[in-house]
């Protein structure tokens, strides 16, 4: 068998820790939870977002949004919430994006359904918008190829997972997720990253996104 | 006491390495932190535990305690109740003797250090002396409806803080310096947490002769109206014309209060003479309480107010399936019908509860899951990574910070 190709440059595995930053804003109707959200900065996006994905990595895939949650918990519109909860974050290159496809989604809604506006959350049940603040740290972990790299992945904390996969594609815009990018620039391994490309990381649980990407990984180097 | 070490089968070597990245960028800081008592109460439960963590880690963490005499801390049991949207009538005189004697503190007290860390509102006035460090304020109390006296009073010396810490986000308001949500945690190794073998669990129950006959619905609360003992029964009692179990109602004494004991006897009478509602007063004792969360089949927090309520942690660390109310902390610790089960009425209450004991498979996913939740979020190597990330968010302003 030959040798493993060797990456023209290697690649540092960071991790991010997150701390929790409140504004004081809060909504209790839909309205108000409207106009928050195009107004809140961009971190309170991305943590309504994205904060399942790691509080709730145990549970289902396809974790609901913090928005689709509380429309449906607080609120009582199941309809929007489901819009919310199925809107494919994955498609979305920035925040930006992001924030105005959730408002255009609540905006028809009301629109269509204006009693909807009339709903509203009782004491202690609104909506606060809370933003997250990232602490991206390097590991001392470095893969030089792909085997290097699966075994890294097998032991790293999932918050270096869920930084190269989530944060560093939406959140700091590298348009495509880290892994990705290396395996197909540094390595020139195409067809691995090409598979990378089209996973839905949304879909599954962080334990299981990390078992998929080392088995598409492994999968791809044997086959070279 | 334990070492971080002795948390890696807990929560994996990972994370400890996570802690102790993050110290290596604080090296050399003296962090300084205050409150108003060495012993007793949350925040010097949690301090006895964080300060010999961080000097494990390496950082210079001192922890000091201000003086007060009995006026004083009169004072600040009225700012307590009236923080917590109790009426208290606060006089112009209180605030003259808080002020008081915070002087004296200010006179006498060593204020250096890199980071001064001042719990509570009790030694809030001591900003007045703050130089070029940083100063963080960490309100532990509900301040969703507070009396405006006195939070217009805090909100003197608040804005001089460079940060200010809440448990909850209800508990925040729009403030002119940033405000961080930083929830308590429970330490999974203490007496009230660990494991414990099945013959200690039945070795309590044989104590408070409590047969093993009949699923166990439990609340563990002190007698308070705000903890809704009575609306327990009621919920136990609905739930009972359908399906055999016995209540548990299990709090501390209350010989020191009143209402406590009035409580008490309300909830006596509303048992009357059921066999089946076991209602212990137990005087302090983290082991019995571990044996009988671990002993129970539905845990219960019918609380209609709560200032994070972490006994619903500790019952979801044992993985019990969990029925507790939208209240305070409450919806941080358990997300309705994923990792628990969420009320807002006695029927309610009663409802989630026979859904459990009816759906045995239901009630596991939900208690395994709530263990999960809790372990990734509300354990003491949390709390000690936030205060760390807290402590570096003081010399950076950004949202994405490279370290």
């Amino acid at each position: 068998m030959d040798p493993l190709p060797q990456a023209k440059e290697p690649f540092r595995f960071h991790t991010r820790l997150n701390l929790t930053e409140l504004t004081g804003l809060r909504a209790s109707v839909l309205p108000q939870l409207l106009k928050l959200i195009k107004q809140v900065p961009g971190a309170c996006i991305y943590h309504h977002t994205h904060r399942f994905l790691e509080q709730h990595q145990y549970l289902s895939p396809e974790p609901p949004n913090d928005f689709a949650y509380w429309v449906s918990e607080v609120i009582g519109e199941d309809e929007l919430a489901e819009q919310l909860a199925s809107i494919d974050t994955v498609q979305f290159p920035t925040i930006r994006s992001l924030r105005d496809q959730i408002a255009q989604t609540i905006e028809t809604y009301v629109a269509q359904n204006p009693l909807a506006t009339l709903r509203f959350a009782g004491a202690g049940e609104e909506f606060h918008f809370i933003k997250s603040v990232s602490f991206i740290i390097p590991t001392p972990y470095i893969a030089n190829n792909l085997e290097e790299f699966a075994q890294i992945l097998e032991k790293i904390t999932i918050d270096s997972i869920y930084f190269h996969v989530f944060e560093a594609r939406l959140r700091l815009e590298h348009q495509t997720n880290d892994f990705y990018n290396w395996i197909d620039t540094a390595l020139g391994c195409a067809d691995i990253a090409g598979k990378l490309a089209r996973l839905d990381p949304y879909a599954y649980t962080m334990e299981e996104l990390r078992r998929r990407i080392i088995s598409i990984v492994r999968a791809g180097y044997a086959k070279t | 006491m334990p070492r971080l070490d002795d948390y890696i089968p807990v929560v994996t070597q990972p994370v400890i390495d996570d802690l102790r990245l993050l110290a290596e960028k604080l090296r050399g800081k003296v962090i300084r932190n205050i409150n108003s008592t060495a012993v007793g109460g949350g925040v010097a439960e949690i301090l006895n535990r964080m300060v010999p963590f961080l000097q494990e880690l390496g950082i210079d963490a001192r922890w000091d305690v201000i003086k007060g005499g009995e006026r004083f801390f009169a004072v600040t049991k009225k700012f307590h109740n009236a923080l917590h949207g109790k009426s208290e009538r606060i006089t112009d005189d209180d605030l003259q003797a808080f002020i008081q004697t915070s002087r004296t503190n200010l006179a006498e007290m060593d204020l250096s250090g890199d980071i001064i860390f001042v719990h509570d509102p009790q030694p809030i006035i001591l900003v007045e002396k703050k130089a070029s460090n940083k100063w963080i304020w960490r309100c532990h109390v509900d301040v969703s409806e507070p009396q405006h006296k006195v939070w217009d009073f805090l909100m003197q010396y608040i804005p001089r803080y460079d940060a200010a810490v809440f448990s909850a986000p209800s508990f925040s308001r729009p403030l002119p310096v940033r405000q961080f949500l930083i929830s308590p945690s429970i330490d999974p190794l203490s007496d009230k947490n660990k494991e414990l073998p099945q013959s200690a669990i039945n070795a309590v129950l044989d104590k408070y002769e409590i047969p093993r006959d009949k699923p166990l619905i439990t609340q563990i609360s002190r007698f308070d109206r705000l903890k809704d003992p009575v609306g327990v029964i009621e919920a136990y009692k609905r739930v009972k014309k359908y399906n055999e179990c016995r209540l548990i109602l299990a709090g501390g004494t209350a010989t020191d209060d009143p209402e406590g004991l009035q409580v008490l006897e309300e909830v006596r009478e509303r048992a009357g003479k059921d066999k089946d509602i076991h209602i212990l007063l137990m005087p302090q004792n983290d082991i019995d309480v571990n044996a009988l969360q671990r002993a129970s089949t539905v845990i219960m927090q019918k609380s209609l107010r709560e200032g994070f309520g972490l006994t619903v942690s500790e019952a979801l660390w044992k993985a019990k399936p969990v029925v507790a109310s939208h209240v305070g902390g409450i919806p941080l610790q358990i997300k309705n019908k994923y990792s628990g089960l969420l009320c807002r009425s006695i029927d309610g209450a009663a409802f989630a509860v026979k859904q459990l004991l009816n759906n045995p498979g239901y009630a596991k996913k939900l208690g395994e899951n709530g263990r999960e939740h809790i372990r990734n979020n509300f354990l003491l190597t949390r709390h000690l990574k936030d205060y760390l990330l807290l402590f570096l968010s003081l010399y950076h302003a950004e949202d994405v910070v490279y370290l």
